[in-house]
């Protein structure tokens, strides 16, 4: 197996999901890389997560789950699911879709937000706004229970634009007037949420979605250039066939699995890092019918996807989830799962709890320097840990090359076996010189694990390892 | 600007979860109070008076002693119009000052950037405890946010200290190339480097310090005592931060025997906080903001007490001028906000008076507008 299709499978695991031990890239390659990608892309011909066995573990994600509980759940999907597009599809949307746990009347309202995420969020972005608009989660977090035909309350109308399905502009010009908010907000009057109370004796139930006739604004609008007595689900159609929900879509689907680019706001007069990617999406998005499936087929398998390896900054939720998969720990719900997952929050991404509806700002900003000591210090704790089955995993394939190995070999194993991370010349040369300083490195020795140990704890605390 | 020989210092301690301002500052003179209190109430005999109206919970007595003395400032009826009674919501206003959009700057990120507009001291400010409260969060702005000051620093995971020294030694040596290496790589490494220097000067805080005072085992009490201990070691800190954790103020259920040992070991903590200081004579450089992000219902619910509003604060400090501030809500049911307490005392004020009369800073665009001030300072 030529490493260099390795290390491509190492990043498309990355990226289409939370990375994968050198066992898992060395069966993917074997298997192909555009066979990997259809694999990935539609998930159901792998196991789903077997929910009973899960629940009788945490019996307390269906009867009390919280926000630190759903947390919990999801992180622990992402560890463990064999459909890691699945979770990194879901994941996408979350970060565009925000809902906030805080405006949540049912608890685990949310999860149902997920699955819809899970399912509508690879086919086609139409069906995923509709679905997005009748979801209860949504409806009562940007108040559209509230907004009436004769008292209209514009936040879902402005945020859809917005926030989700157009941006405020594109190319310089702006892609909606304030009147066109009014008029998407008119549209959607009646669109409501059943009460979730009672909250005593029994708990309270989730809300569903209602419409209701009576409260519906029936007079004419005037929608982006297009008038007559619309509803919700015109608003939809109108935006979805709108070249600004191409690029939108596009942009987002670079930002979260190519490259790091602009902050949203920025969108509107900032183009592109590179264009003619965002161009191919487009394109694909109105080839396809709307369709994200096709749209990450193209993706994946196109040169600027393959080249953009270690361009984007790994999220807490990628680093965290990523290095539980690389260390192979969590892959039982053992005590313990709470702590690991609030370090995503100390990494200073709160799971279904974004700092606004704008959701998170990626890239470098998820770096300061109290998250950066966080992320440092759990990484390398867990790859330190030489009885996780990853680090062993790592330790006796080295360990399997000779009696002896060269400084230089430890560092560019160690680099190789964590999926081909690369370094810059000048760290490379600190960590060999780290590992000389050492003396020589002799297989099958309890000092051997720990050395190699010692060696990935430096490689993850460096800014290279920030990347993906 | 009150004077001291030394720059002024903000400590603020964030009770997370809601603190019931009616079992704090208890109205045991108001009949209104029994009525709405069938069950979660404190025993009017056992109320320590301020006035034959109001008092401080049973549990505060080492407050009440700071408060006897003038150092100790009640800010009754505080809050902001509109109260929101989600936890989340709430505490973002008090951190942001944006009670109508969702802000995402701090008003302590945007007091450090006044303070230290160079980031020339990268302990300008320090927070205690896991993750950055939004309140300190402004961007390009430092904040160094320590878990355990006894432990602190970067890769604390690696046990033996040689290997440790040698792999810090590595993390500053290939840190330092990346600078001027694009505004990614050069942000990426100065904050590293930031952090690193920042855990250096930081782990010899407590070898510096040695104090007759003994704080308890309770996580804010020893968070108190690792800001003293900072303090104290001369690091040039001006903002420090701790909140109380889990969210445990939010009292539902079982309040009475909850809010007692909260209250307990805040207050404890706090009054240790106080001595500690004027035993190392630092008592006139530190006042101490204690805030919650509501108060609760004026009902109780059986056992406990729901989400409200309208919550009470406290200015601890030699500097501060002791006393009653704004005035205590109305429990009667006309006066009620859905069933809560009615602010009276926009919580903007109140920063706006720290800012201004204690640190010196420009408060207007820190909170967002101006709001009238206090006499505390």
């Amino acid at each position: 197996m030529a490493e260099k299709d390795i290390a491509l499978m190492a990043h498309l695991m990355r990226r289409a999901g939370f990375g994968a031990t050198y066992e898992e890239l060395e069966a993917r390659a074997a298997n192909g890389y555009e066979a990997t990608v259809e694999e990935l892309l539609n998930p159901e011909g792998q196991p789903a997560i077997q929910d009973d066995i899960l629940m009788r573990y945490q019996p307390q994600w269906v009867s009390k789950a919280g926000l630190e509980g759903q947390q919990e759940e999801w992180t622990y999907r992402m560890i463990n699911t064999k459909r890691p597009l699945e979770e990194k599809i879901a994941l996408f949307w979350h970060h565009i879709f925000c809902t906030g746990h805080a405006k949540c009347e049912y608890p685990k309202q949310q999860n149902i937000e997920l699955d819809m995420f899970r399912t509508l969020g690879f086919g086609n972005f139409e069906e995923l706004l509709m679905g997005l608009s009748m979801d209860p989660a949504m409806v009562f977090y940007l108040d559209n229970c509230m907004s009436h035909k004769d008292a209209i309350n514009e936040n879902w109308g402005r945020e859809l634009l917005e926030l989700f399905s157009l941006g405020v502009g594109m190319d310089g010009e702006a892609n909606y007037s304030e009147d066109d908010v009014k008029e998407a907000a008119r549209a959607f009057t009646g669109w409501t949420v059943t009460n979730s109370v009672p909250r005593y004796p029994y708990g309270k139930y989730e809300a569903a979605f209602i419409y209701d006739p009576s409260d519906h604004d029936y007079t004419d609008k005037t929608f982006l250039g297009e008038t007559g007595n619309f509803n919700g689900e015109d608003i939809v159609k109108i935006v979805a066939r709108q070249p600004a929900a191409a690029r939108f879509v596009a942009r987002h689907m670079y930002n979260f699995f190519v490259a790091d680019e602009p902050q949203v706001p920025a969108w509107q007069n900032t183009p592109p890092r590179d264009p003619e990617a965002i161009k191919m999406l487009e394109d694909e998005y109105f080839r396809s019918g709307y369709d994200i499936r096709s749209m990450l087929r193209v993706l994946f398998n196109s040169d600027f996807f393959k080249n953009a390896q270690f361009e984007k900054v790994k999220s807490p939720t990628e680093t965290v989830v990523g290095t539980m998969r690389l260390v192979g720990d969590f892959d039982m719900p053992r005590p313990g799962l709470n702590a690991m997952t609030l370090t995503i929050r100390y990494m200073g991404q709160d799971l279904l709890n974004p700092p606004t509806v704008e959701g998170w700002h990626t890239g470098r900003e998820w770096i300061d320097s109290g998250t950066l000591v966080e992320r440092i210090n759990f990484t390398a704790d867990a790859v330190g840990n030489t009885s996780h089955r990853g680090v062993q995993s790592i330790i006796n394939r080295l360990g399997s090359e000779g009696d002896t190995i060269s400084s230089e070999r430890l560092v560019d194993g160690c680099l190789q076996l964590l999926g081909h991370y690369q370094l810059a010349d000048v760290t490379r040369n600190e960590l060999v010189a780290l590992a000389d300083s050492e003396g020589e490195l002799r297989t099958g020795t309890d000092e051997f694990g720990q050395r190699v140990g010692q060696m990935l704890q430096s490689i993850v605390a460096t800014t290279e390892y920030l990347f993906e | 600007m009150t004077s001291t020989k030394k720059d002024p210092v903000l400590v603020v301690l964030q009770l997370s979860g809601g603190n019931d301002a009616l079992n704090t500052i208890v109205p045991y003179g108001d009949p209104l109070y029994l009525d709405n209190r069938p069950n979660v109430r404190i025993p009017v005999d056992q109320v320590l008076p301020i006035n034959d109206r109001i008092g401080f919970n049973p549990a505060m007595a080492p407050v009440k002693r700071l408060y006897d003395d003038g150092k100790v400032a009640v800010i009754q009826g505080v809050g902001y119009p509109a109260p929101s009674r989600s936890h989340f919501r709430s505490m973002d206003i008090w951190h942001t000052c944006e009670p109508d959009k969702v802000g995402d700057e701090g008003w302590l990120g945007r007091a450090i950037r006044d303070i230290d507009p160079q980031k020339e001291n990268v302990l300008t400010a320090v927070n205690f405890g896991r993750g950055l409260p939004r309140s300190l969060v402004a961007p390009g702005v430092p904040v160094a946010s320590v878990g355990n000051l006894e432990t602190y620093g970067v890769l604390t995971g690696i046990e033996m200290e040689e290997q440790r020294t040698k792999a810090l030694d590595v993390f500053s040596r290939v840190y330092s190339p990346m600078l001027g290496q694009g505004p990614v790589l050069d942000y990426f490494a100065q904050t590293g480097l930031d952090a690193l220097e920042g855990a250096d000067i930081l782990s010899t805080a407590p070898t510096m310090y040695s104090s007759s005072v003994e704080y308890g085992n309770d996580t804010v009490a020893q968070y108190m005592r690792n800001i003293a201990q900072t303090h104290l070691a001369g690091f040039g800190t001006r903002v420090f931060y701790t909140t109380a954790p889990y969210n445990s103020f939010d009292t539902h259920a079982g309040e009475l025997a909850n809010h007692t040992r909260l209250w307990t070991e805040t207050s404890h903590a706090i009054a240790d906080f106080y001595d500690d200081l004027k035993e190392h004579n630092a008592g006139d450089e530190v006042v101490l903001l204690v805030f919650t992000e509501f108060g609760r219902r004026v009902h109780d619910n059986g056992s406990g007490t729901d989400h409200g509003s309208g919550g009470v604060a406290f200015i601890v400090g030699e500097n501060v001028n002791g006393g009653l501030y704004g005035e205590y809500p109305s429990l009667e049911e006309n006066q009620l906000l859905e069933g809560d307490l009615h602010f009276n005392n926009d919580f903007r004020g109140l920063y706006s008076t720290l800012l201004e009369k204690w640190m010196g800073l420009d408060a207007q665009p820190i909170v967002n507008g101006s709001f009238e001030q206090m006499d505390f300072i």
